[in-house]
């Protein structure tokens, strides 16, 4: 290294070198002082915009409040679907840190049982980050308050004042109304991340018109500024944006009615659509057994979830669309319009042998009842003389009938999602299994057997077509359809609604026995009884639930004038006239008059242990407890 | 005018003024970080000053000559303190930085920034003026710098044993040891980084890595700087106000009373608030280096730098830390932040240099 002779060192020499290096010193403290400033000064200056940003987004929390759900009312302006108040307690996982210690804290506290653990365990699984997961809804104000105090002790847990929906008339709406729920993970992604869709306490329309008409029920959340600290303890409230309620959705459904049949129904499984014949407005739509949709919008256990599912009774099917069954002979006042269509003279008689013999097969009727005219045919339900019709005109001359009343279609209807059946023809079976078309098809299908299959709207709507002449078009919101008339004669509609008529009124009708209890009202009807097993196998009538016969009955009234008109499917129900038709003579006594109707109801819950959500409690305790719901209920007739 | 009595005239009435407006400004930022309370902080520091004034005054006025007959037994006394500390570190199974002495807990590590400045300005004040470029001058200020400094990174504390090192090489480069000693020191230093940094531990290589790129980790380590600078930045010129400080209130800054105090009294002060205190510390360190500067003894000379830039590199890192230039090292800034240890070794400094202040003014002057 490069050294240069250095002068000699002395005391002197040392002194100014200290000097020199101590002001040199102090220099550089200088400089980095000057320099500590001038961070400082660029800091709280030149990035001041940046930082003051930042600092008001750690100080202010927005919080959402979710937005009041929009009302479904019927066409009264009755409430089908509202809100209350809840009270409820939810989990963010993300905060929540030491999840045994909160749950086993709020297990004690709010006494929540093994479901109600195994569910909140469940959805903690499933949740994503910051969507919470509802722990209890409902709570009463002295659980509320015991979370509340403890809440310093309990990291994540997050207490909320609400609103909930609520279903006033429960069960018997669940099929109509659908449900709510929590969103998933799959619907925020879908709603590009809206944060609402993480909020506590939001719910979307899961199923049903709360699916459909979402968009509208919806609202516009409010929000909540609040100062929080670092750990997310509020300060203060800053201030609060109201929430924007969701538009109503109106229905044509009549509230009252809705429910009535509901009852009516019963223990029995089956639907029942009624459906008013000047416009076609759903007054009803009802499927049983149904599910609670308060339940579901509560965050249905997996327990009561299993229960619902273990049903034979199928709770959780909307039949009243989905379900399909064998029209039975309820299509026979459909088969008499098409036949005078095709130029048969409806006086013209045919005697019934208690069958019809075709090639070496005999197909039989349930009697023998002898010189028949076409309303007589249809009072007595008489299948000879329909076979002799569909043998003489081929199936092919009734299934455009059959269409053009409704069957087999699929109506645009709001959230339902419909199986929609078959009206099967030639080209039908040619297309479907290459086969050509036989006589045996026909009088099988005339009757409503074999390839036939439709849902109980369809029924509904065939026979408010026929009873109104025109091409009615089911709805359940306003919505303007032309309804023309139908392409059919007078003398047609005339004798399919005289025979339906002397079918509830007429002397040895098969649901004689269903005669409205009214003065100056009177029902008309189609009985049907479709057969589970294949024909000409087991009677159908005693043996297990699984394979009685179903029941069925569509029918209109008031007979002169006609104003309401129904379709009922009683699942092995044994028989149209035992099953389906006395359901229906009490739903239209209910229209005309209440008092009388109520009476008769009350005296049949009586019997099958109170009302809907009685049984619906005692069957689900039961189920709870091991003991299997009775499959084989009694026919209360 | 009333004559002022000349006991009363001998007291340094500018440098308590000083001491005096650092502190009182620190308690105002103590009593708003508490929510506006004199407890839990306030209060306590307001006491711990007034005694830590007081003894600096009283070393103040001892003989300097003291000092200097008792810089190596001091020195070696410590010294033991600081194995006697990591010895029971050893034995009680973790690091350990303090010594329980019933009364107080007597952190080595802080009376050792004294000790080796006091040390090293004895060693030099020795030293024939001849020996100064030869190795003689070099290698005992190297063994006293390096056992200590080495003892206390063992801890681990890398701030304090950055601060020995640092008053120990002020005290040689001002004992006038060739220029380029420290110059290829420093070059050597540098190329070495990578070499020291390995030694450092876990958690220290992360506040390291994490001060070159905050960002990377917004909500772990990164948190501090992070939040430090959106308190000082949201302050502005004028600052929020007193007791606004929403980042000091609400708990984002982490340490807002004792290392990040300065981002507390910045948020709330804002850059006025910061230039001033700032001021007062020049005020303070322009007083010591002129003791320095005028000092009549050679040792009153060395141990005034050694000790000024004691107290100037808490200040230095403390602030660099806060504004996010320096990485998280845990060194409080001196006589503000809320604690005993610090203010102890800035008390003890400055009674030091107040006795070679006096010790300059009984001999009417510089030696020379």
């Amino acid at each position: 290294m490069f050294r240069k002779k250095s002068p000699p060192i002395t005391e002197a020499w040392r002194g100014m070198t200290f000097t020199r290096r101590a002001m040199l010193v102090g220099g550089g403290q200088m400089v980095i002082g000057g320099a500590l400033a001038a961070r400082m000064a660029y800091i709280s200056i030149i990035d001041n915009d940046h930082y003051v940003l930042e600092s008001e987004s750690n100080r202010v929390n927005l919080t959402l409040v979710p937005p009041r759900r929009g009302w479904i009312v019927d066409r009264r302006g009755k409430a089908l679907a509202n809100n209350r108040v809840s009270l409820r307690i939810d989990l963010i996982p993300d905060r929540l840190h030491d999840k045994e210690l909160v749950l086993g804290q709020l297990r004690t506290l709010l006494r929540l049982d093994g479901d109600a653990m195994e569910r909140i365990n469940r959805d903690l699984k499933a949740a994503s980050g910051f969507q919470p997961v509802a722990v209890a809804e409902d709570l009463s104000e002295a659980d509320y308050a015991s979370i509340l105090v403890r809440l310093p002790d309990l990291p994540g847990v997050a207490p909320q004042r609400g609103f909930a929906r609520n279903y006033p008339t429960g069960a018997a709406v669940g099929h109509l109304i659908g449900y709510v729920g929590a969103p998933t993970a799959e619907e925020y992604q879908a709603a590009n991340k809206d944060p609402l869709y993480i909020t506590p306490g939001f719910r979307v329309g899961k199923d049903g018109l709360e699916k459909y008409f979402q968009p509208m029920l919806r609202g516009e959340p409010g929000a909540k500024r609040v100062e929080v600290t670092a750990r997310g303890k509020v300060v203060r409230e800053l201030d609060t944006t109201e929430d924007k309620q969701g538009k109503t959705v109106h229905l044509t459904i009549d509230a009252d009615l809705q429910e009535y049949v509901a009852r009516r129904m019963g223990r029995e499984s089956g639907a029942a659509v009624v459906i008013d014949c000047d416009n076609g407005d759903i007054l009803s739509f009802v499927s049983m057994p149904s599910f609670d949709p308060n339940s579901f919008s509560d965050g249905i256990s997996s327990s009561e979830y299993s229960w619902l599912r273990a049903d034979d009774h199928q709770p959780l099917i909307n039949k009243a669309t989905r379900g399909l069954y064998p029209p039975g002979s309820t299509l026979k006042p459909m088969a008499a319009i098409a036949a005078v269509e095709h130029g048969v003279d409806p006086s013209e008689r045919h005697t019934c042998i208690g069958g019809y013999r075709l090639g070496s097969r005999f197909f039989r009727c349930l009697g023998t009842h002898g010189s028949v005219d076409m309303a007589t045919a249809i009072m007595k339900s008489c299948n000879s003389y329909f076979y002799w019709l569909a043998h003489r005109l081929g199936y092919d001359a009734f299934a455009p009938t059959a269409k053009m009343l409704g069957l087999g279609e699929e109506f645009q209807l709001a959230g339902s999602n419909q199986r929609y059946g078959t009206i099967p023809d030639s080209a039908w079976k040619m297309r479907k299994y290459d086969q050509a078309w036989s006589a045996s098809d026909s009088l099988n299908a005339i009757i409503g057997q074999g390839y036939v299959s439709v849902n109980p709207l369809q029924l509904a709507v065939m026979a408010a077509r026929i009873a109104s002449g025109r091409k009615l078009y089911p709805r359940l919101v306003n919505r303007q359809f032309r309804n023309d008339p139908l392409p059919y004669s007078a003398d047609a509609f005339a004798v399919a609604r005289h025979g339906m008529d002397l079918v509830v009124n007429g002397p040895g009708g098969t649901a004689g026995r269903s005669r409205l209890p009214l003065d100056g009202i009177a029902m008309a009807g189609k009985t049907g009884t479709a057969q589970v097993r294949g024909l000409n196998t087991g009677n159908g009538k005693s043996g297990s639930w699984r394979f009685r016969d179903h029941g069925l009955f569509v029918c209109f009234a008031p007979v002169d004038k006609p104003k309401y008109a129904a379709g009922i499917v009683i699942e092995h129900g044994m028989g149209g006239s035992r099953a389906a038709a006395p359901v229906a003579k009490d739903f239209m006594t209910f229209l005309y008059d209440r008092e009388k109707a109520m009476e008769a109801l009350e005296s049949f819950e009586a019997g099958w242990g109170g009302t809907i959500k009685e049984r619906m409690d005692r069957d689900y305790a039961a189920w709870k407890t091991g003991a299997s719901s009775d499959p084989d209920p009694d026919i209360p007739q | 005018m009333i004559p002022v009595p000349a006991a009363v005239q001998r007291f340094p009435w500018k440098l308590i003024a000083i001491l005096s407006s650092i502190a009182g400004f620190g308690l105002l930022v103590l009593y708003s970080a508490a929510g506006g309370s004199w407890s839990p902080w306030a209060l306590q520091q307001g006491v711990r000053f007034l005694v830590f004034l007081t003894v600096a005054l009283v070393i103040g006025r001892f003989n300097l000559k003291i000092f200097e007959d008792f810089a190596y037994i001091g020195y070696i006394g410590v010294l033991v303190l600081l194995f006697a500390v990591e010895l029971l570190g050893f034995v009680g199974g973790g690091s350990q930085r303090w010594l329980n002495l019933g009364f107080m807990n007597l952190q080595p590590s802080e009376l050792m920034k004294v000790a080796v400045v006091i040390a090293l300005a004895r060693f030099y004040a020795q030293l024939p003026p001849g020996s100064t470029r030869t190795w003689t001058a070099l290698w005992p200020a190297l063994v006293m710098i390096g056992l200590p400094a080495a003892l206390v990174m063992l801890q681990p504390d890398l701030g304090t044993a950055l601060a020995i090192c640092i008053g120990g090489v002020i005290v040689m480069f001002c004992a006038g040891l060739p220029f380029w000693w420290f110059g290829s020191t420093a070059a050597a230093g540098v190329a070495a980084l990578p070499i020291l940094f390995s030694f450092l531990h876990d958690y220290q290589q992360k506040r390291v890595l994490i001060f070159l790129d905050p960002e990377s980790d917004p909500l772990g380590a990164g948190y501090h700087i992070s939040q430090s600078k959106i308190a000082i930045g949201s302050g502005g010129i004028g600052g929020k106000g007193f007791l606004n400080g929403s980042q000091s209130h609400l708990d984002y800054l982490p340490e807002g009373h004792t290392d990040f105090i300065f981002a507390t009294m910045a948020e709330e002060w804002g850059l006025i608030g910061g230039l001033v205190l700032l001021g007062l510390f020049f005020l303070l360190l322009r007083w010591s280096t002129r003791v320095a500067l005028n000092a009549r003894t050679r040792f009153g000379q060395l141990a005034a730098a050694g000790l000024t830039m004691t107290i100037f590199f808490y200040i230095a890192i403390n602030l660099m830390m806060v504004m996010g230039l320096a990485p998280v090292v845990g060194i409080p800034l001196p006589l503000f932040s809320y604690g005993g240890s610090s203010m102890l070794t800035i008390m003890t400094c400055v009674g030091i240099v107040l006795a070679i202040e006096n010790d300059t003014k009984k001999a009417g002057g510089r030696f020379r």
